[in-house]
């Protein structure tokens, strides 16, 4: 298991060796500071703290540049802990850059993805609609609520609501390219998430690391 | 959105020639056929280009045996050998699609006159 923080910038295409188009997400990974590593026999649980983005001195809070001054950092924007990492091989303080990915590795990318306000059911849960015209008055709204015998409607019923804005991870993507001199990571596919966004990128817990 | 750019700064092509719709040209396509490679010429008019940066294409339409033909590049494609630009052609619009309803005389071009 290997992990970095990033910062979304956006997607556009690359071109293979063959000629193919692939779609690319482009991730601005790293440097990440390791801030913290979390021992089994202090907090039963192994892992590692990572930092990704400067805070402005003036929004920081006093326990926050503490915590970031034993790792001799500044604070950080967005810390997240990798789990599953072998824990030996970090130090408190070291920096991790793009090339810890090689083209070819699948990662898991873990963002939260971009807001959709009040959203009704066919966009949420993807429901069909009714027929629009013929003397139809049912167009777009919610569909059976269930059964009528039990006189209530059970719990998880997909109705309209708040949609986006959650924590979505997406699994297996390719790394397509790597430049650790513009500390910048190529996926391709899509990534949950407005530009600009913060996201964590793991190796994938589902494929073994190459293919 | 400049880092975006960079990143595919070195798989832009600095050897296109300046073409617009309605222009004819001739481009020349590496086609893979089992081991080995050759070139294949696409001769057409250009009935649009879209996009920008690395993800720009262009469309080429021709008739062959009666039946009209139309393929997409994107103009960066290592697939492309060379284009030629063959004629000039002078049109009024960004987009040629009305040819693909016309037919023999009336789906001429007019040459550009320089």
């Amino acid at each position: 298991m290997k992990g970095i923080l990033g910062r979304k910038l956006g997607m556009t295409q690359v071109f293979t060796e063959d000629g193919d188009v692939v779609p690319v997400t482009v991730i601005e990974a790293g440097p990440c500071v390791v801030l913290q590593k979390r021992v089994l026999d202090k907090d039963g649980y192994e892992a590692i703290q990572l930092g990704f983005a400067d805070k402005k001195a003036s929004r920081a809070t006093k326990p926050e540049v503490g915590h970031a001054a034993k790792a001799g950092t500044a604070p950080k924007r967005y810390i997240r802990e990798i789990r599953g990492v072998n824990v030996e091989e970090y130090e408190v303080g070291q920096q991790l850059k793009a090339d810890i990915f090689a083209p070819g590795d699948i990662v898991d990318v873990t963002g939260v993805s971009k807001g959709k306000g009040f959203a009704g059911p066919i966009k949420r849960h993807n429901q069909h609609r009714g027929p629009m015209a013929h003397g139809s008055k049912y167009h777009r709204g919610v569909g059976s609520l269930g059964s009528i015998a039990p006189n209530r409607t059970f719990k998880g019923q997909t109705m309209a609501g708040r949609m986006g804005g959650e924590r979505v991870t997406v699994q297996n993507l390719e790394v397509v390219k790597v430049d650790p001199e513009k500390n910048v990571i190529l996926i391709k596919g899509s990534v949950p998430g407005p530009r600009n966004s913060f996201v964590t990128i793991r190796s994938a817990v589902k494929q073994p690391a190459k293919k | 959105m400049n880092l975006l750019r960079s990143v595919v700064e070195d798989q832009l092509r600095k050897d296109i020639p300046d073409f617009r719709p309605g222009d004819t040209v001739r481009v020349h396509v590496k086609v893979r056929e089992g081991g080995r490679e050759r070139i294949q010429v696409f001769e057409g008019v250009v009935i649009r280009r879209r996009g920008s940066g690395i993800s720009e294409t262009y469309t080429v339409r021709k008739v062959s045996y009666g039946v009209g033909v139309e393929r997409t590049f994107p103009v960066h494609s290592p697939k492309v050998d060379k284009i030629e630009v063959v004629r000039r052609g002078k049109v009024r619009r960004a987009k040629l699609h009305y040819l693909r309803g016309l037919s023999g005389k009336a789906a001429r071009i007019a040459e550009v006159r320089r």
